[in-house]
């Protein structure tokens, strides 16, 4: 085993490059890449992995990359922009509201959490439902407080619009970056949130047409066609169905 | 060795994700090393080291337990990349370079440079081996492969890359004989 030429090839070992490991991690999906892109009312970091974006959060929020980094449950590289693929995805969900095509990887979160912010995802821009809507959607209707947990810890905000869920009187209620920014986020969709709440301090929960007979939330688009005077205002879903109303097969009415 | 080989594997069939990145640490050099001296080229045994564990990765995500456990991990990594090595070479049809790739000539102390420099001499002579000699000498004897690794790595039976390896070897003895009566 001495031959020269054999201990000589020993020698040629040579170590690969440091950015190797990191592009496997990256590749694997193991680490994330997070850049920050422009949201609908202030810059926001999000990261992403091959299977789709895993953390949406304002720039405000979080300071800096090194807290955000800090903050982020997986390590995370700085890529300076999003991959052009996703990008364009990004750029469509974040102008018109809604998902679309843009993956989101929820692997990382327990089954009940997925549930509620698939749901969550479905309400529409410039539409808000209460916390007891989704909880009766996913088949746990008791589960009204969870629910608002689950989007308390809603690791993408605002591409799954958690701030579209209210309150169960009507009025806005909390968001995990304060009243203020669900507020200026509900009006960038152009709801009058002004309205909603002098609405819900009426204890209006659902408005109907009487020349149809639906009933509807008083945001869904179908309740917010109903001209001024076909236009019933009532306190309750059971008060609406005792009127001989039918609940909107779109926005889906629950009895509170 | 032998029992931190069969730990890593468990522990791979394990916790996937947590054990992975200790198989990146502890294979990438080796990986990288002999890939580098089969494609002789910096940026392209880059790519195909990190294709290596992105492949593996996949494929160990859909294994069950028992099937991660049993596995040889150095040959069958290997397996990976001899596959990406082949299909990098088919694509490109490459001419044996005569001169080392700028890329691995990074900036370092002298004695980087020399070993860069004497790195690039041997990949001169192992370019004028056959590719399959050239593999089999590479992984028994830059990475240190078993012969039985380098038969599961290559597909071909123990005693025939044996053989490569002798032939190989054999060949590299009469080039340095040659270069030293010149």
């Amino acid at each position: 085993m001495s031959d020269p030429i054999e201990r000589d090839l020993e020698d040629l070992n040579t170590a690969a490059p440091a950015w190797v490991f990191e592009n496997i991690m990256v590749g694997t999906g193991l680490w994330d890449e997070y850049a920050v892109v422009d949201g609908p009312i202030e810059p926001m970091y999000v990261a992403w992995n091959p299977r789709g974006i895993t953390t949406c959060i304002p720039v405000s929020v979080v300071g800096s990359d090194d807290a955000f980094e800090e903050s982020h449950p997986r390590p995370a590289r700085p890529a300076g922009h999003v991959p052009a693929a996703l990008d364009r995805k990004l750029a469509r969900a974040l102008a018109t509201g809604r998902l679309g095509n843009l993956p989101i990887d929820l692997s990382a979160l327990g089954s009940f959490q997925r549930a509620v912010l698939e749901k969550c995802a479905e309400i529409p821009p410039g539409e808000i439902r209460p916390y007891g809507w989704i909880a009766a959607a996913i088949g746990n209707p008791g589960a009204v407080r969870a629910v608002g947990t689950a989007l308390g810890r809603n690791p993408v905000p605002i591409l799954i619009p958690c701030h579209r869920v209210v309150r169960t009187d009507g009025r806005i209620g909390n968001y995990a970056y304060g009243t203020g920014m669900k507020r200026e986020l509900l009006e960038a969709e152009g709801l009058d949130v002004t309205e909603i709440e002098e609405t819900a301090g009426r204890n209006v929960r659902f408005v109907g047409s009487e020349t149809t007979g639906v009933y509807c939330y008083p945001t869904c688009r179908h309740g917010r066609r109903i001209s001024e005077r076909n236009r019933l205002e009532f306190r309750s879903a059971d008060e609406a169905e005792r009127l001989g109303y039918r609940g909107c097969k779109v926005c889906r009415p629950i009895a509170a | 060795m032998e029992t931190a080989v069969i730990n890593l594997a468990s522990a791979l069939a394990d916790d996937l994700d947590t054990a992975f990145p200790d198989l990146v640490r502890s294979r990438q050099n080796q990986i990288f090393g002999g890939v580098m001296r089969i494609v002789r080229h910096h940026a392209d045994a880059a790519d195909i080291t990190q294709e290596t564990f992105i492949r593996a990765y996949r494929a160990l995500a859909g294994y069950d337990n028992a099937r991660i456990e049993a596995l040889k991990l150095d040959g069958w990594l290997w397996t990976i990349a001899i596959n990406l090595c082949r299909n990098s070479a088919r694509r490109k049809n490459p001419v044996p370079s005569q001169l080392p790739d700028q890329a691995s000539l990074e900036p370092g102390p002298e004695s980087a440079a020399i070993a860069s420099a004497e790195a690039a001499t041997w990949d001169t002579r192992l370019a004028r081996l056959t590719a399959t000699q050239r593999s089999a000498v590479v992984l028994r004897h830059v990475v240190g492969l078993s012969y039985d690794e380098i038969s599961q790595a290559t597909g071909r039976p123990a005693g025939t890359v044996k053989a490569d390896v002798h032939r190989g070897i054999a060949r590299l003895r009469r080039i340095l004989e040659a270069e030293a009566t010149q």
